[in-house]
């Protein structure tokens, strides 16, 4: 579904992937870990288009199209979705009306029929179950005033309404109680299937005791430095980063003497 | 050779008397007085310039170039009532005066919602009623202290003007309508709307003054609102001027606060080529509060001007101010808030936001908040801000499938969605709702 080769990008001239490869199936979920500043949330934001990162080297392939050649709302219409980790506030606009000009947008996109505003309501009113989420926060404005709970939890709302071949969730774990985690990974759990995949950016384990991926690839210095199983991602929790760090370290030192 | 400012007043001179002798008959001797002084005192000051600090941003030339004639009842009543629905908000269909090409239209209008008690009425039928004293005194202060030349000008030509008395005690449940709509069917009209409203203490109303037009006539709306507010009352006022893009609009607006009372006034600037309000909030007893908010939208080839003043004079009072602007095209738009905190306001809480969204790298604001202070114990705050969409913004919306220009729109839309929804009035807010996204239509296919 999802092939990056060499994936080297800079933001405001600065290098932050320095080739990225990485290969995801359908019906496959992957967790990208690393440390702060390896370039976990670059890697995400480039996937769904983010005009402020430059792709200076590489290529990423969309079921088998040229990805970074679409611009990022019709990448959105193809069927790619990035949970964010700082959703934005957009004053003004109803959170139903936003997600029905969405739904609608996609639906256009693959020559399906829109839904009237009473049409979607209902739609929403079912997904709306996926994550928990009050009926009160649909005719609020997006995200404005919302806890971060329940931005997150609006995040993967959105997902379950527009339903993406490939979702991106970037740290949608980060500022989570244990509870609000636990409603949003079922969410996720609950929107899994063998057609679509996953991929999940985060810094800690814990979210990966609850969404189970079938890959963890550890980032560093804008590079994957391994890949494995769900176990990895055990042994980093046991053993922090700094191990892969050293190792890193001592393979860059091995290389240059 | 003369000067076309001279020639100018000469014109509007002949223009006065052709007035003067077509009204004379059933208009009191005092109004006829008061007009003669207003016309001197138009013609001894003139039209303002941009040398005057008021009017630096804001050139009058066009207005002074055009040779507009004054509202005639002559001209005939073309008015038809197909035509004004429109611009008839449902809630108020029963409680409207409605003035077309600057003449009080009887037919078109209907107060049969107003509880008793309670004046709504044109000048002719005001000056001869029970109130005939209040109105007179109401005018004449206000003339007294009308500073420039267009304010002057109105009281030259004053004789299609609305009144509203609220007595004592009374809320009025319906929103009351003063509805002064502009056909193609008198081009190069100046109308010369006045509007007297007198709340007194405790009671309570809704008031929509709206300017609409039919057509894209060229033609000068130069308006006059006085509203004074007794102890503890509460007045809210939308102001929604959807004149036709070619059209000229000045308009003072001058609000008077008792004690305890609340005035609340939201404007809505949409249409003329220029325009021009003026806004004075004046605490003159303690406790009193205000909130005067407005959007302004312009495109290409408008301008649009608000200049006010809310003027703490007493203690206790609090006031808010939000004015939001959004501007395409090769645009303008002025903003001048000015805040006055005398000496013996203390305990004063005063607000004042201005922000402005540039869709264009051809539109051009010029914000100037301006806080006087001269008491010690306040609380003052006040900032401006010009900018574009946030891309922060626009990607998280393209992120969702939403292409570039629906992106925007909807930023937009939703920027001046704080000021529409403060309006409470179900078909004036769909009107808006409507009117801003044609506009952003326009905006796409331009």
């Amino acid at each position: 579904m999802l092939e990056i080769r060499d994936l080297h990008a800079t933001v405001e001239g600065k290098e932050i992937l320095r080739g990225i490869s990485l290969t995801v199936n359908k019906g496959e979920v992957h967790a990208i870990m690393g440390p702060n500043g390896s370039g976990k949330s670059t890697l995400a934001k480039i996937l769904a288009g983010h005009p402020a990162y430059e792709v200076t080297k590489g290529e990423v392939l969309f079921e088998g199209r040229n990805l970074l050649e679409l611009a990022p709302d019709e990448r959105a219409r193809e069927g790619i979705f990035l949970a964010f980790q700082y959703p934005v506030e957009v004053p003004g606009v109803s959170n139903a009306q936003f997600m029905r000009l969405a739904y609608n947008e996609k639906r256009k996109h693959h020559e399906e029929e829109e839904l009237d505003p009473l049409e979607f309501k209902d739609l929403l009113a079912e997904r709306a179950k996926v994550v928990e989420m009050d009926a009160g926060l649909m005719s609020r404005s997006v995200n404005e005033g919302f806890s971060g709970g329940e931005k997150k939890r609006n995040e993967i709302l959105q997902m379950a309404v527009l339903e993406p071949k490939l979702a991106v969730l970037d740290e949608t774990d980060s500022g989570l109680d244990i509870d609000a985690l636990r409603i949003v990974s079922d969410g996720v759990n609950q929107l899994r299937t063998p057609e679509n995949a996953i991929v999940l950016v985060t810094h800690y384990q814990r979210l990966l005791n609850y969404i189970v991926p079938d890959f963890v690839h550890v980032l560093y210095k804008g590079r994957i430095v391994r890949s494995g199983g769900k176990e990895l991602a055990l042994e980093l929790e046991a053993k922090g980063y700094d191990w892969i760090k050293d190792e890193v370290g001592n393979q860059q030192s091995a290389i240059s003497a | 050779m003369m000067s076309q400012a001279t020639k100018e007043k000469s014109q509007y001179r002949s223009a006065f008397e052709e007035f003067a002798k077509q009204i004379a008959q059933g208009e009191p001797l005092w109004a006829a007085r008061l007009r003669e002084g207003a016309m001197d005192r138009f013609e001894a000051k003139g039209f303002p310039t941009t040398d005057l600090e008021d009017w630096k941003y804001t050139n009058v030339a066009p207005i002074v170039r055009a040779a507009f004639r004054p509202a005639s009842n002559k001209a005939g009543s073309p008015a038809q009532p197909e035509m004004i629905d429109p611009s008839i908000y449902t809630e108020a269909a029963r409680s409207r005066l409605v003035f077309v090409n600057g003449v009080y239209s009887p037919e078109l209008s209907s107060l049969e919602a107003l509880p008793a008690g309670v004046v709504l009425a044109d000048f002719a039928t005001a000056f001869t009623g029970e109130h005939a004293d209040l109105l007179r005194e109401s005018v004449e202060q206000n003339a007294a202290h009308d500073e420039d030349a267009f304010a002057a000008l109105n009281t030259a030509f004053l004789r299609d003007g609305a009144f509203l008395l609220i007595p004592k005690g009374v809320s009025v449940e319906a929103p009351i309508l003063l509805l002064f709509i502009s056909t193609s069917a008198d081009p190069d009209v100046l109308s010369s709307p006045r509007v007297v409203v007198v709340a007194e203490r405790d009671s309570a109303a809704t008031i929509i003054e709206s300017y609409s037009a039919s057509g894209d006539a060229v033609y000068f709306t130069n308006a006059v609102v006085d509203i004074s507010l007794g102890d503890n009352a509460r007045v809210t006022h939308y102001k929604v001027q959807d004149e036709s893009l070619r059209a000229f609009h000045v308009a003072s607006t001058r609000a008077e606060l008792g004690r305890g009372s609340a005035y609340n006034l939201t404007t809505i600037t949409l249409g003329a080529q220029l325009s021009r309000h003026g806004i004075e909030v004046l605490f003159e007893q303690e406790g009193a509060e205000c909130w005067v908010d407005g959007l302004y939208m312009v495109g290409t080839g408008q301008h649009a001007d608000t200049h006010s003043l809310i003027d703490h004079r007493k203690a206790h009072c609090t006031s808010h101010q939000n004015y939001k602007g959004i501007l395409d095209g090769k645009s303008r738009a002025v903003f001048n808030g000015r805040v006055f905190v005398h000496r013996d306001a203390q305990q004063t809480d005063a607000m004042q936001s201005n922000k402005n969204l540039l869709l264009s790298t051809e539109a051009r604001v010029d914000t100037k908040p301006q806080l006087e202070i001269y008491a010690d114990d306040v609380k003052c705050a006040h900032g401006a801000t010009v900018g574009q969409l946030e891309e922060e913004e626009l990607f998280y919306l393209a992120s969702r499938g939403l292409h570039a220009n629906l992106a925007r729109n909807l930023l937009t839309y939703g920027f001046a969605e704080e000021i529409v929804d403060k309006i409470k009035i179900g078909s004036i807010k769909a009107q808006l709702d409507e009117a801003i996204l044609n506009r952003l239509h326009a905006r796409l296919e331009a």
